[in-house]
């Protein structure tokens, strides 16, 4: 069947099979690979994309749910050759190693500064919760999240806290 | 070693990331070429029967299914090759019997992923079960068979110290024997379970074959973290040269030991893209990947320790079986032998060490993240510290006292093996000190008289990496399997081109350990040449010669070895060519970013170009005997394993009331020799103390008496999410190897191989008000409070 929605700002229509879900779609359909397949069960958040504006794991939602709606991946995170804080943090701050959980990880990351533009360490652990890393042990995602925060709020990043600075 | 590295110490932004952050990585499941066909397996639901019958007729007629496999396609090509074969190997499909859950029966190649999972499911087979063994102890006694076609279940027994000396073992029982008769000693035993645990990497394994029948060739793209034994492995099977394979891991999406070995999906992969002339991908899920991908751990093993009453160790043992699930692949009986290695952990005192492997109906264990190491250290530093707690001494004094005095030059362990370095009490000392441990204590005791249940747990590790030396092959380490020569060495090649862009191709294969960054780094030591203007390639058979994979944190002892060596004959010839064009000695040239300087002589250069220039022109280099070009390829096959070694502090709280444990406080000292890159470093430690955290405190691959897998999804096997760990303090001491010219040891796998047994020392430590003496691992909420209600009972 048909959908139709708005990925990374550019309308997009595909005829699908009813149970497609939106991760597959936008992986195979749309050719954007950075959006990754983790578990297929909502558990990991490697899929994490935004509609409408809201942080959701598009393995949890068919294609056709997201007929009409406004859908942002990783790939249209960047403004052109600028990158979003949120990705300037997790270069800054090594947020990531293997980097396949990162597209997810930064997309939840940029929700959660846009609903709360200076949250704990408590509520940035609570915040990703729904995402799992299993590279980082999260120390340096928190770091990350802060630096972007920070930089976010026009306020200079707490310095790293590895041994021979920046 | 004399050498000066600028590079060490030296933070720089990963060379990885701008891609990663913006989507542009590429992972295996990105690739998919026009006309390719999607793979997914029927498996087995039992874990030991008989298949009597297979039927793919309907599947075969399901829409869009292009091909179906079972084992009567495939047989010909023989089993699932590994490393070593000790008992029984797997075969590629089952061969008319099923030896776990999720065996895979039957392959399904279709035009979809969709369509090939609906066809799978439509494959009917008939089975006859039969009892299964699963329990590892049961396996151990031999009262029922895995395989009826073998005598027993045990498939090697590893013994030492010192290992492969029965009279030296034997003279060892007899000492410690003679301990425990004497009048002022005590013994402590621990029995404990370290449970088997299931790897999950967040990517999911994913292959991609391509034949090309023109040319004979096969295009491989796999998720693997040792991509020249896949090359191996597929030429072996398929009876071709090495040049008719080509492999590339391209970026991996975590490895931890799951992705090191071959898998039967890789060949039947391969085997089907060639039957069918178009390319076959597989891509793991994660609801399958317990079935497909291996798991580690798995051991239950008596701890005892024998001492004074002040504190000497006077006779260690230990008494383990280690369950290898249904069938050997790369490592598998291998792995409890590298626990063997550092058995004896930092300390001086007699070890009796032996490890019982066993086969049972559930998949393969093999190299999780540590392999054999976290397990050994589990056992020595519980059971050390069940005995500090028994003779009332601190355990950090019991240890000092029972340390191996710092040395320079190798010393052999009590198991029987040459340690390079090590200063294990000046780095403890550092521990005690950075963690105000002594403060701690008074904090901890404050907090008891306060009626709350606060805990600190103190541990050493001794780790072995960066695998070597090649003579392990010869006790069956051997890559000799899959055709490639049977070694431990690393590779490095470095060409600095003609516009003076630097290329540099090693022999590893990361999934995500910043080897892009850290090369470049090694590189541009030696060369002067800017990080940015060096590229460096991994995990790709053509280009590199030769490589065998990152696994056993041995990537920078060994290939950034061979890389930092070839960037330093680079940068002598280089210095040569410019000796040559400025008519000046090769000695007193200095490199930089510019180019080559003579020393003192300002005026006296010439640059990057010129230089490179010549050495693609050789007629510009005259008579001076300076062959063309500007490269170097370097194979360092190092005489030892490298041995770092730290120490593990941990500070939890403990809800009586709910059997909540809450770490308060997670710090280490490691000591990995020479650091390259501390923010590297410091990542790895993170990542791999939240790995042992995850089995302390969450993880257990659990299966039921007739080897049904119990927890099989995330839900089932939580890993530690951002809420389960703390921020980490790290500090290091700093003790170079000898052994390769960078000084560095390795850090991979240090923090899990330290931390498990760190949080079950702090827990046994606030519940010893209650008298508790151990809990076995997880120590989820209900294991604690179960605990603390038997003690009070």
């Amino acid at each position: 069947m048909e959908v139709s929605m708005t990925v990374n700002g550019r309308e997009v229509t595909a005829d699908v099979e009813p149970r497609t879900l939106l991760v597959h779609f936008l992986r195979e359909d749309q050719r954007l690979t950075g959006t990754h397949v983790g578990c297929e069960t909502g558990y990991c958040g490697a899929c994490t994309v935004h509609v409408n504006g809201e942080a959701i794991k598009s393995c949890m939602l068919l294609a056709v749910q997201a007929s009409g709606a406004n859908v942002k991946t990783i790939e249209g995170l960047a403004d052109g050759e600028t990158l979003h804080p949120v990705q300037e943090g997790f270069w800054e701050r090594h947020g990531l190693q293997c980097g396949f959980c990162t597209p997810g990880m930064i997309m939840t990351s940029v929700a959660l500064l846009e609903e709360n533009a200076s949250p704990s360490e408590d509520e940035i652990r609570h915040g990703i919760e729904g995402n799992l890393c299993r590279c980082t042990g999260y120390h340096n995602i928190i770091k990350a999240v802060e630096y972007a925060g920070a930089t976010m709020r026009g306020e200079e990043p707490p310095a790293p806290d590895w041994e021979g600075g920046e | 070693m004399a050498t000066t590295i600028s590079a060490l110490g030296g933070v720089i932004r990963r060379r990885e990331d701008p891609a990663l952050i913006q989507g542009k990585g590429t992972y295996v499941d990105d690739i998919t070429p026009l006309g390719t066909g999607f793979v997914a397996f029927a498996r087995s639901p039992y874990a030991n029967a008989t298949i009597t019958s297979i039927d793919t007729s309907a599947a075969q007629a399901a829409e869009g299914v292009i091909a179906i496999y079972t084992n009567d396609d495939v047989a010909h090509l023989g089993g699932l090759l590994a490393q070593v074969v000790v008992a029984k190997g797997r075969p590629l499909m089952a061969d008319g019997k099923v030896k776990h859950v999720g065996e895979a029966v039957a392959m399904v190649v279709a035009e979809s992923t969709y369509q090939a999972r609906d066809a799978a499911d439509l494959v009917e087979v008939d089975y006859e079960p039969m009892k299964a063994v699963v329990d590892m102890k049961e396996a151990a006694a031999d009262t029922s068979l895995v395989h009826d076609d073998l005598e027993s279940n045990v498939i090697v027994a590893w013994e030492a110290g010192p290992f492969g000396d029965e009279e030296g073992i034997a003279a060892t029982k007899q000492t410690i024997a003679d301990a425990k008769e004497r009048d002022d000693t005590v013994t402590v035993s621990v029995e404990a379970v370290n449970q088997r645990l299931i790897p999950v990497a967040i990517e999911p394994r994913s292959v991609l074959a391509e034949w090309n029948g023109g040319y004979q060739r096969f295009r491989v793209h796999s998720s693997t973290q040792f991509p020249h034994a896949l090359m191996g492995a597929i030429k072996t099977t398929f009876g071709l040269d090495a040049n008719q394979v080509h492999v590339t891991a391209p970026e991996v999406g975590g490895g931890f030991g799951v992705k090191l070995n071959i898998y039967n999906d890789e060949i039947l992969a391969c085997f089907a893209a060639q039957q069918l002339g178009r390319p076959v991908k597989w891509t793991e899920t994660r609801r399958e990947a317990p079935f497909s991908s291996i798991h580690g751990r798995g051991w239950v093993a008596t701890a005892t320790i024998t001492g004074t009453k002040d504190g000497e160790i006077l006779g260690y043992e230990l008494d383990a079986i280690a369950d290898m699930g249904a069938y050997e692949q790369n490592f598998t009986a291998a792995i409890p032998f590298l626990g063997l290695f550092v058995g004896s952990g930092q300390y001086k005192f007699p070890t009796h060490w032996k490890a019982t492997c066993v086969f049972t109906n559930t998949m393969t264990t093999d190299a999780y993240r540590g392999a054999g190491r976290p397990e050994a250290a589990y056992y020595l530093e519980r059971i050390i510290d069940a005995y500090s707690r028994e003779i009332g001494v601190d355990p950090v004094d019991v240890r000092k006292k029972n340390f191996i005095e710092r040395f320079d030059e190798a010393v052999v362990s009590p198991i029987g093996f040459a340690i390079d370095t090590g200063d294990y009490a000046t780095n403890l000392d550092k521990l005690v000190e950075v963690s105000d441990y002594e403060g701690l204590k008074a904090e901890r005791d404050a907090a008891r008289a306060d009626g709350r249940y606060v805990g600190i747990g103190i541990t050493t590790y001794c780790e072995v990496c960066g695998f070597a030396p090649t003579a392990l092959s010869e006790l069956g380490f051997s890559w000799a399997t899959y055709g490639l020569p049977a070694g431990f060495y690393g590779t490095g090649l470095v060409r600095v081109n003609p516009d003076t862009s630097v290329t540099v191709v090693t022999g590893t294969g990361p999934s995500g350990q910043g080897h892009q960054t850290t090369w470049s780094q090694l590189v541009s030591d030696r060369l002067g040449i800017p990080v940015e203007k060096i590229r460096v390639i991994h995990g790709d058979t053509e280009e590199s010669p030769m490589g065998i994979g990152t696994f056993g944190s041995r990537s920078l002892a060994v290939d950034g070895t061979a890389t930092f060596d070839a960037a330093e004959r680079v940068a002598q010839k280089a210095k040569n060519i410019a000796a040559h064009l400025l008519e000046a000695s090769a000695e007193d040239i200095e490199l930089d970013a510019d180019g080559g300087h003579v020393v003192g002589s300002p005026d006296s250069s010439i640059e990057w170009g010129e230089i490179a220039a010549a050495a693609y022109l050789p007629h510009r280099l005259g008579e001076s005997e300076i062959e063309g070009g500007l490269e170097s390829h370097v194979i360092f096959d190092p005489p030892n394993a490298t041995w770092p070694f730290g120490a593990h502090l941990a500070m939890v709280e403990v809800d009586p009331e709910t059997g909540n444990v809450e770490i308060l406080r997670y710090m280490t000292v490691d000591d990995c020799g020479n650091i390259i890159n501390p923010m590297i470093v410091a990542g790895q430690v993170h990542g791999g103390v939240t790995q042992g955290i995850g089995q302390a405190m969450l993880e257990e691959a659990i299966y039921d008496e007739d080897g049904n897998l119990l927890t099989g999804s995330l839900l089932d096997y939580p890993i530690p999410t951002a809420s389960d760990v703390p921020m980490f303090e790290l500090d290091h001491t700093v003790t170079p190897t000898n052994i390769n010219s960078l000084g560095a040891k390795g850090i991979g796998e240090a923090g899990t191989i330290g931390s498990a047994q760190t949080i079950v020392n702090a827990v046994v430590d606030a519940l010893e008000p209650f008298g508790v003496k151990h809990v076995d691992m997880p120590l989820r909420p209900r294991r604690v409070w179960s605990a603390i209600q038997e003690a009070r009972s």
